[in-house]
């Protein structure tokens, strides 16, 4: 019967150097898919492909032949020995690379637990897949159920839940004070990746003014061109406090940008409106003593790291319940594999049948009067041996080895034909 | 009557269950249980207190009993068209219990002896009765709110994120919810002065008679007042209206209930037991 084995490797087993050896861009994938369609071994397959990791997918008559029959491919494709990275490879057979699949695919292998990008990669993977034809009756079950299942895991449990880096946890705490970003007024004083970035996820919430101070005008003005903002100079900060509602402070200076003074003048013209003062720098920007003022609330680099930490643990917990997910759909999985064995088929044909005869049996029975106990086991002997010539010939060709094509789709056909599920 | 009050009291209960767990679970479908359940309850108790007045021809407020539970129905109605405008869901871990605690108590109180007096059954007076209530209910979820808030601030000032950080709204949104809850529930307070100083004139014959509820009242209007006013020019916005929000309904409460307690007065029939 049709197995299934997944090969692969990923940042846990590899080391960069020889991921990046490895991965395949998009069209190389389709070529390899190409190239697996040739393989006979190799009756269905998908490769996915991310900077963290490339796995292969296969169903196949004869797992090993065909296992390394991929292994080969690899080495000719990338003109690498296979001595070099076959040690890196994990290889899951059946049940356990179907886990593997839905554990990958709910984000529970990534680096960072949680993160959604790879659902949508491995979506594209399988795109690819169907437009070559390698994927069949198996794989597209594995992978409905996969979709199925990830998304299942991301409504059902925190996994996706809280930031887990610096500058949206940043934007996360900023809308526990606001509630609401749009139309707020951005300070951003420096600039780095982070502020920057920070500040970029700020504009998807639809903040209104960006402004811009850096010691070096230029610099500012080239910074705000790229955010649709405003370049303001460095002594024009203590006037800018009284709008802004969110300043991002990320510079190289040695001492304090913004004390409490500054901020204390500037919350009383602006009414006490609340502030939200993110400092990225080391060492900080910002006065934690504004902190203590109403209204004021400060968090530096280490705030936002404990809170990322805190995000981090509270996602493995949610992998926890994820796994359970995992661990029915795997069991439901199976079911249905199971059910793609041939004798099963047969019995459940056979019983439909056999219940249809029964009731119609009994519908007629009543209808004539005085029938004989005699009369009634004939019935019954005639309704089975029409069951027998009837399911004959199909018995005959579900447990005949004659198939054109795959027999699991031709197992998967005669279910849906007589709704046997 | 009697079943009527079961019913409501129950209702009230699956209410703040429901609300309660919200708050644990975070689910949508809880809060809507119970804000249904807060919806019909108030129905229901909207009915007996309807079936009392249409049987004595007064309104229920001659005992503590009674003015528990009035004023219990008022929170209900104010939580419901506050919730209904504003979409401050969380309003319901404060509303839900608040009014079963007020109507369970009621309902434990020995009904209080009923004087026959015709003073009750005058238009100017239920309208006084039940505004001061409803200004009073607005106060009592402002107050809530207000909690909501400290409690919020406190996790984001320390960052010590705790077990209610994650399940109470923004800053900014409590302290609208809680300034929407002062400025309609001083506007209440200030018609039903108004309301009773009319009813004073035409049963006294004069406005004001030095009862310590009367002095109380105009004392928590003038802190409201002032309150307000300092929000609007001074920017006493966030953790001191928190604050005060809280203070001010400690001397409503003593308004309410203390001034019967300690001291005497036309009033203290309302709460007397």
């Amino acid at each position: 019967m049709t197995d299934i084995i997944l090969i692969g490797l990923n940042h846990k087993t590899a080391p960069v150097e020889i991921r990046e050896c490895i991965a395949f861009s998009n069209e190389e994938t389709c070529i390899m898919l190409d190239t697996f369609l040739q393989e006979p071994t190799v009756k269905e397959s998908m490769v996915f492909s991310t900077c963290n990791r490339v796995e292969i997918l296969i169903a196949s008559d004869d797992i090993d032949k065909a296992a390394a029959a991929a292994q080969n491919y690899i080495s000719d494709f990338k003109n690498m020995p296979a001595g070099k990275f076959t040690p890196h490879l994990y290889r899951h057979e059946g049940y356990e690379a179907v886990r593997h699949v839905f554990r990958v695919a709910s984000s529970l292998d990534s680096m960072m637990v949680g993160e959604p990008q790879i659902l949508g990669q491995i979506k594209e993977a399988y795109r690819s897949a169907i437009r070559k034809r390698t994927a069949g009756v198996i794989l597209n079950r594995v992978l409905h159920k996969t979709f199925f299942v990830a998304k299942k895991i991301r409504s059902e449990t925190g996994i996706g839940d809280h930031a887990v880096s610096i500058s949206y946890a940043a934007i996360e705490l900023g809308r526990k004070i606001f509630g609401n970003l749009e139309g707020k007024k951005v300070l951003l004083i420096g600039a780095g990746e982070m502020a920057e970035l920070a500040v970029e996820h700020l504009i998807r919430h639809k903040v209104s003014d960006i402004n811009v101070a850096n010691r070096t005008f230029e610099r500012g003005v080239e910074l705000a061109a790229g955010f649709n903002g405003q370049a303001i100079h460095f002594k024009e900060i203590p006037e800018f406090l009284k709008h802004m509602d969110i300043i991002i402070s990320s510079t190289g200076s040695p001492d304090f940008v913004l004390n409490r003074d500054m901020v204390k003048k500037a919350m009383r013209s602006r009414k006490n409106r609340p502030v939200f003062f993110i400092d990225i720098a080391v060492p900080r920007d910002i006065d934690p003593a504004i902190n203590k003022l109403n209204n004021a609330y400060v968090y530096d680099i280490d705030d936002l790291k404990d809170v990322i930490d805190e995000n981090i643990k509270d996602r493995q917990k949610e992998a926890a319940r994820a796994e359970r997910i995992i661990d029915e759909a795997v069991l439901s999985f199976k079911k249905w594999y199971e059910s793609l064995d041939v004798v099963p088929v047969i019995i459940a044909l056979r019983k439909k049948m056999e219940g249809i005869a029964r009731s119609e049996i009994k519908k007629t029975a009543q209808s004539m009067n005085g029938l004989s106990e005699a009369d009634h086991k004939a019935l019954f002997r005639m309704s089975e041996s029409m069951i027998n010539k009837i399911l004959h010939d199909p018995t005959l060709f579900l447990k005949g080895n004659g198939f054109h094509k795959e027999k699991s789709l031709y197992l998967d056909m005669a279910k849906k034909l007589f709704r046997l599920d | 009557m009697e079943i009527l009050a079961i019913i409501c009291v129950l209702l009230y209960l699956v209410a703040t269950s429901c609300y309660i767990s919200f708050l644990f679970y975070q689910k949508d479908n809880l809060e809507k249980i119970g804000f249904g359940a807060m919806a019909l309850s108030f129905a229901v108790h909207t009915l007996w207190i309807g079936s009392h007045i249409f049987q004595s021809g007064v309104i229920p407020a001659f005992n503590l009993e009674q003015t528990l539970c009035l004023a219990g129905w008022a929170t209900a109605g104010v939580f419901l068209i506050f919730v209904h405008k504003y979409k401050l869901k969380i309003t319901g871990i404060i509303a839900a219990p608040l009014v079963t605690i007020a109507v369970f108590v009621s309902a434990l109180l020995p009904a209080g002896p009923v004087p026959e007096n015709t003073l009750f059954g005058n238009f100017w007076l239920i309208f006084h009765v039940i505004v001061i209530l409803a200004g009073d209910a607005c106060l009592a979820i402002a107050c809530g709110l207000g909690l909501l808030y400290i409690i919020q601030e406190r996790a984001i000032k320390t960052k010590k994120r705790g077990f209610f950080f994650n399940r109470l709204p923004a800053l900014d949104i409590l302290d609208a919810g809680t300034y929407a809850c002062i400025a309609s529930g001083f506007t209440l307070l200030t018609i039903g002065l108004v309301t009773g100083f009319v009813y004073a004139r035409i049963l006294w014959g004069h406005f004001w008679s030095n009862d310590p509820k009367e002095i109380l009242s105009v004392i928590t209007w003038l802190f409201y007042a002032a309150l307000l006013h300092e929000r609007l020019v001074a920017g006493w916005q966030g953790k001191k209206t928190a604050i005060m929000s809280v203070i001010g309904f400690v001397v409503i409460l003593f308004t309410f209930l203390g001034v019967n307690f300690f001291l005497k007065g036309h009033h203290g029939i309302f709460t007397s037991w």
